[in-house]
């Protein structure tokens, strides 16, 4: 306890120069901007801006980045709520209670409450990270390549079993991915592999290029598809309607403890801020006295969501550190920031880079102070952001997409490998073929592979070594029971009576 | 409430039109996706049985992993097919409606023709063509915020990336011309 204190204040150091504060601003606006735009989100915000991290140390980058990430999260919620538009899936239930408070004259009540129920979200699931990480990350160092094989396998097994899309399509995608992972030259053998002579295949299909396309290009594509005319209300903030918010907040402290440890379990766990912010409004719904007031104009209804969607998308980078697994689609593109920059994800970032580890862990402090203490001051500006015609922010989206893919590798092959994975994108989000899995398979097949290998050949081909030790075998049970979950709880609740569907789970 | 609710409204008269007749069905194009995975994973899979799938001293060969990888892709979609299959009876959903198809298209085809120009032209002419372009014809946006928003972002760009980060982005004979 006291050593990560420690180790917390060491961050701090890290973090308190003019630069690194200077880029921690620079991206907290940089991501509010995204979280408020259309066709931009949390994910592509972070993948189009990450080129500009190239030259920086690994330090400064981080902060950055995982600055435009809190910017991106607070973002989304003033569109929720002023125009009735999400501008990302986990703010839907903010909407809610949201647009109702502003179409009652409440909007200053409503961002207020979103703002800092967020900040409380974010600031439970950093308290988690700041005493739980160290601990896993130093557990995991015995971990050998049967056991991160495992670790592998029970995240792919969760994303099929747990998912909400249909079976066969998060196989699919995440099938592609990990083959799209291994494209090129295999990192064991030195041989090459699926390149079919082609020189530019030879590099492999870059994950953050995919990661443009899929989630910038065809993001484009899909708003195109939209009607683009809003309607909203212009709200600002002044320092009497905080405090008065603020006094009220106590009296919701059990849905705001609730949403935190729902968004920090299911952060943690590959599920996503999305299921976080439904289950969180939800829990508070059914638990309240007067169920009917809700989707009126409560405040517990903005409260409920945006502290589940924060704690998850915050402790979404708890596995990512400790582990080197990403929980969610934004911790993937942050983990292929740290190879890009030259660190290996994994439990040894802790020992081997100190620095980074804790200067991300107090920047996470930092930067949601300082984000909320933004979002409270600058909203007006930021709703008129949406002034803007679409017809402008497009093409600049485009370039920004094309100067991202380009920067990565200095390759034209890889802008036009961005507008296939834009179509691609496009596709499959239309027919219902989830991303998510995709992002996750290409960012770690190669290591799921090459751990899948090393384990084999220490075991001379003996599949029993995922089985050899208590540990890598509970792992290893639990994925496949994770795996065939549908299956097993559909067994189960055969056997059983029939029971009333309680309406518990996330929609 | 302290200052008076102002209205943020922003039209859209390009919309697309609500009873636009589809081009395709849901179902449909699930179907031709699936048809083509199923032949890039026969595809793959024939590429890494011929690189090796079996195991030699070192554990598996290079090949083993995406074999079975591809081998999970055609399953995976021959499910879906079976699945699409059955419900074939059932009605379908629109895919995408045309007067959408051609919003859709109205961002794609200039977004083809930026990355063909930025191989000619480097990519801050591209960039500027692009925006400028987009913004008048598809935006109908006046001539001169066109103008002075194109050259404005492209210059914003290469000051940010090429001077300041020092990220070298492709470049064509306007950028020679200026000694660049």
């Amino acid at each position: 306890m006291s050593e990560a204190f420690g180790l917390l204040l060491y961050g701090f150091g890290v973090l308190l120069t003019w630069k690194t504060l200077a880029l921690m601003m620079v991206g907290l606006v940089l991501g509010i901007f995204v979280g408020v735009l259309p066709g931009l989100g949390g994910p592509n915000g972070v993948a189009i801006l990450l080129p500009l991290t190239f030259t920086m140390d690994p330090t400064s980058a981080i902060v950055m980045l995982s600055c435009i990430y809190w910017g991106a999260l607070f973002g989304g919620a003033i569109t929720s709520i002023l125009f009735n538009i999400p501008g990302e899936a986990w703010s839907v239930a903010t909407t809610f209670d949201g647009y109702p408070m502003a179409q009652q004259g409440k909007a200053a009540e409503a961002l207020t409450a979103a703002f800092t129920s967020s900040f409380i979200g974010s600031l439970v699931a950093v308290l988690l990270i700041t005493f739980l990480a160290p601990g896993i990350a130093s557990f995991a160092l015995r971990f050998g390549p049967p056991e991160f094989f495992a670790v592998y396998l029970l995240t792919f097994c969760s994303f099929v079993g747990l998912g909400r899309e249909e079976k066969h399509k998060t196989l699919i995608s995440m099938s592609v991915g990990l083959l799209l992972a291994g494209v090129g030259m295999d990192t064991v053998s030195g041989q090459l592999r699926m390149t079919f002579g082609s020189a530019e295949l030879l590099r492999g299909v870059n994950f953050l290029v995919a990661v443009i396309g899929l989630f910038g290009i065809s993001e484009i594509m899909l708003t195109m598809e939209e009607r683009l005319a809003l309607r909203g209300h212009a709200a600002a903030i002044s320092l009497r309607t905080v405090l008065r918010v603020w006094k009220e907040m106590p009296r919701y402290w059990v849905t705001l403890v609730r949403s935190s440890v729902i968004g920090c379990w299911l952060g943690i766990t590959p599920g996503g801020a999305i299921a976080a912010s439904f289950m969180g409004y939800n829990l508070a719904k059914r638990f309240a006295k007067d169920k009917e007031s809700f989707g009126k104009g409560r405040i517990e209804g903005v409260f409920a969501p945006e502290t589940a969607a924060h704690a998850s998308g915050t402790s979404a980078l708890l596995p990512m550190l400790a582990l080197g697994i990403p929980g969610s689609g934004t911790a993937a593109i942050l983990l292929g920031g740290l190879m890009v920059w030259g660190l290996n994800p994994g439990p040894l970032l802790f020992v081997e880079h100190k620095n980074f580890v804790w200067g991300l862990i107090a920047s996470m402090y930092l930067g949601n102070v300082v984000g909320l203490v933004i979002v409270l001051t600058t909203v007006p500006f930021f709703a008129a952001v949406l002034r803007v015609p679409f017809a402008a922010i497009a093409p600049m989206i485009v370039v920004s997409c094309a100067i991202g893919a380009f920067a990565i590798q200095n390759a034209m092959f890889d802008i036009w490998l961005m507008l296939v994975f834009g179509v691609v994108g496009y596709v499959f989000k239309k027919i219902g073929i989830p991303l998510a899995p995709f992002t996750l398979a290409l960012v770690l097949g190669n290591r799921a592979e090459d751990a899948f290998r090393l384990s084999m050949i220490g075991a001379g081909g003996d599949l029993r070594v995922f089985w050899s030790n208590g540990l890598v075998g509970s792992i290893t049970t639990l994925a496949i029971v994770l795996l065939f979950w549908p299956l097993i709880s559909a067994a189960v609740s055969g056997l059983r009576p029939a029971k009333p569907d309680r309406g518990l789970s996330a929609p | 409430m302290a200052n008076p609710e102002k209205e943020i409204v922003v039209e859209d008269p390009a919309a697309p039109a609500e009873d636009s007749p589809p081009v395709a069905g849901r179902r449909s194009v699930d179907v031709a996706v699936s048809l083509l995975l199923l032949a890039l994973a026969a595809l793959l899979g024939w590429d890494n049985w011929r690189t090796g799938i079996g195991w030699d001293a070192a554990g598996p060969k290079p090949g083993y992993f995406p074999f079975y990888l591809s081998t999970i892709l055609a399953g995976a979609c021959l499910w879906g097919l079976a699945k699409e299959l059955r419900a074939r009876r059932q009605p379908d959903e629109p895919f995408v409606s045309r007067s959408q198809l051609r919003r859709v298209m109205q961002v794609f085809v200039p977004t083809v023709a930026f990355c063909v120009l930025t191989q000619w032209l480097g990519l801050y002419v591209a960039s500027f063509l692009l925006i400028g372009g987009f913004m008048r014809f598809i935006g109908r946006i006046a001539w001169w915020k066109c103008l002075v928003t194109a050259l404005a972002f492209a210059a914003v760009m290469f000051v940010t990336f090429d001077v300041a980060f020092d990220v070298i982005m492709p470049k064509g004979p306007f950028e020679a011309w200026l000694g660049r």
